[in-house]
């Protein structure tokens, strides 16, 4: 049996006096692609952060790479929301690569040339090598977005939590992102990602978590990613329509 | 004429050091304020300037003293005590860092001022001590404390260029820096106390309503040159540090303006003039972003568009 690489054992986490996460059980296998999908509210970022120790569980644990965070932190990565941060700010691509090689550089040390070879290297992966000084306010928003995954890859981590990573891309970023994350798992990477378009789970991805504050599903996306579970996830207001020749699924959402 | 050139020339001992002390002081301010601005913390500075004013207050009545040093401690424990005040406020009434600010800025601001008329109301208690304090003393008068701020300017230069990589990362993306385990509420405070720390020292030249220009003009300025943290940094501080010695200079060159008693022009108005002066330039002419480059890209865009149309037969 293969051991997971996330867990969450009865998470609760609360926002002011709020709970936004209640008791939630679930596990990601290693080297799987696993989305959390749910409606807006749902408390999927809250997830991904208590997964990263980020926001203080009320309750419950989370075991990462089979120990704590604490203990595995150099080996998790992480892309966060790119809304999250001020796109105007005065850096290059390069330099927010080479922001992911900070962990392992400490508090005081400088990054130096092997640092900038290997972000070289992640920002050709995601097919910016030409945009390597520009300042990101000069990218597309799927050039800002190749531009975090990259950063996660400086970080050479086992477990990408990735918050959104497809939210606006164009279809040239989808391919560049889908092919970067089919090569992180066959290196044996798992990866966490927050999505919300629920036509493209079947296809992209291997698990799913459905959540709505609760974990109201949780397995491999062919027997857990059903019409059923994602009523009860999104209260009945969700039509799904399986077209079994493409083996694609449309979703309507309903007022 | 004489005067101004053995201002220049630096002769004059007690001048040289002015000029150091100021200058290394605006260096930090810039840094410090560079770093503030993209953390959106600006305005931290000028709340703690304004409750300096307090802080110096009862630091005289506690220790009866006019020793620079302590009034100094005073209005640092309360600049902290106003970042304190602020947090519970926003905490208590859900406002808004805006509002809290605002609230924390008069409020300070109206307790010093009671506080430093019961001053003048005793024996000893003369009021150019604490005008000094509000716009900045007359260059000549700063000479005896300067060695004090060149300490402080210092240090604070030194921690920032420690943690440059770290505090960028801060400023830049928070949830990112957590993630790898950066101590990012420890990052915040000491940030925080850094600000407070180059507001208190700029007290003394500067004085407590202009201060926070110190932080906020040279970064404000750089920004139009840079499209990097680092070169930001080094053009904010050395914006700083110009205006900060032409500033000072012209406060002891000009003239006295005619019937004042204390003599002299206060430094604090004519760095801060200088250091706006730099600004305009800065949006006049940088380039990328600079007023003139947007109007000659329009120009040209305009030329190139009407040829075009010109040749459509």
């Amino acid at each position: 049996m293969k051991h997971a690489a996330l867990a969450f054992h009865g998470v609760s986490a609360a926002y002011r006096d709020e709970l936004v996460l209640e008791r939630i059980d679930a596990s990601v296998p290693a080297a799987s692609l696993c989305a959390i999908v749910g409606p807006n509210g749902a408390g999927k970022s809250t997830l991904i952060k208590a997964a990263l120790g980020l926001v203080p569980l009320t309750a419950g644990s989370v075991t990462v790479l089979g120990g704590t965070i604490a203990a595995m932190r150099g080996e998790v990565g992480y892309v966060p929301q790119s809304e999250s941060v001020d796109w105007e700010f005065p850096i290059s691509a390069l330099e927010v690569v080479l922001m992911g090689s900070y962990g392992r550089l400490g508090l005081f040390r400088r990054v130096g040339r092997a640092e900038r070879m290997h972000a070289m290297d992640c920002l050709e992966q995601v097919g910016l090598t030409a945009f390597a000084d520009r300042q990101i306010s000069q990218l597309s928003g799927g050039q800002q977005q190749r531009v975090f995954l990259a950063r996660a890859l400086m970080q050479r981590a086992r477990l990408y939590l990735m918050d959104e990573p497809f939210a606006g891309v164009d279809a040239v970023t989808e391919r560049a992102i889908l092919r970067v994350l089919g090569e992180l798992r066959e290196r044996g990477c798992t990866m966490v990602a927050v999505h919300h378009d629920l036509s493209t789970v079947r296809e992209r991805f291997d698990h799913v978590v459905l959540l709505n504050k609760r974990a109201v599903a949780v397995g491999p996306v062919s027997t857990t990613f059903t019409t059923e579970a994602l009523q009860r996830t999104y209260g009945g207001r969700l039509a799904i329509i399986d077209d079994a020749e493409s083996g694609r699924t449309a979703v309507v959402a309903g007022s | 004429m004489t005067e101004l050139f053995r201002l220049l020339s630096l002769q004059d001992a007690s001048t040289r050091v002015v000029m150091l002390s100021t200058a290394s002081l605006a260096i930090a301010a810039a840094l410090v304020g560079s770093l503030a601005i993209l953390r959106r913390r600006a305005l931290v500075g000028d709340a703690v300037a304004h409750a300096s004013l307090p802080g110096i207050c009862l630091a005289w009545f506690v220790a009866g003293d006019r020793s620079l040093a302590i009034m100094l401690l005073g209005a640092f424990v309360l600049g902290l005590a106003s970042m304190g005040m602020m947090a519970l406020v926003h905490r208590l009434t859900k406002a808004r860092e805006d509002a809290t600010m605002a609230i924390a800025i008069s409020g300070f601001f109206g307790l010093g001022i009671v506080l430093s008329r019961m001053i003048q109301n005793q024996p000893g208690g003369n009021r150019a001590g604490l005008d000094g304090f509000l716009f900045g003393k007359a260059a000549s008068a700063v000479t005896s404390d300067a060695w004090l701020v060149f300490a402080v300017a210092c240090v604070v230069v030194a921690i920032i260029l420690a943690l440059r990589k770290e505090f960028g990362l801060l400023c830049f993306d928070r949830d990112f820096a957590a993630s790898i385990g950066r101590p990012v509420q420890r990052l915040d405070a000491l940030l925080l106390v850094l600000v407070a720390l180059v507001t208190v020292a700029g007290l003394p030249s500067v004085g407590v309503v202009l201060v926070v220009a110190l932080l906020v003009i040279p970064p404000a300025a750089a920004r139009c040159w840079s499209a990097s943290l680092g070169t930001m940094l080094v053009v904010a501080a050395v914006m700083g540090a110009v205006s900060a010695i032409i500033g000072t200079g012209l406060s002891a060159v000009l003239p006295p303006p005619s019937g004042a008693e204390s003599g002299g022009w206060p430094t604090g108005p004519m760095i801060v003039l200088t250091a706006a002066a730099l600004l305009v330039i800065s949006m006049v002419v940088a380039p990328e972003r600079g007023l003139l480059t947007a109007l000659w890209r329009r120009q040209r865009l305009r030329s190139s568009a009407s040829r075009s149309i010109g040749s459509t037969p």
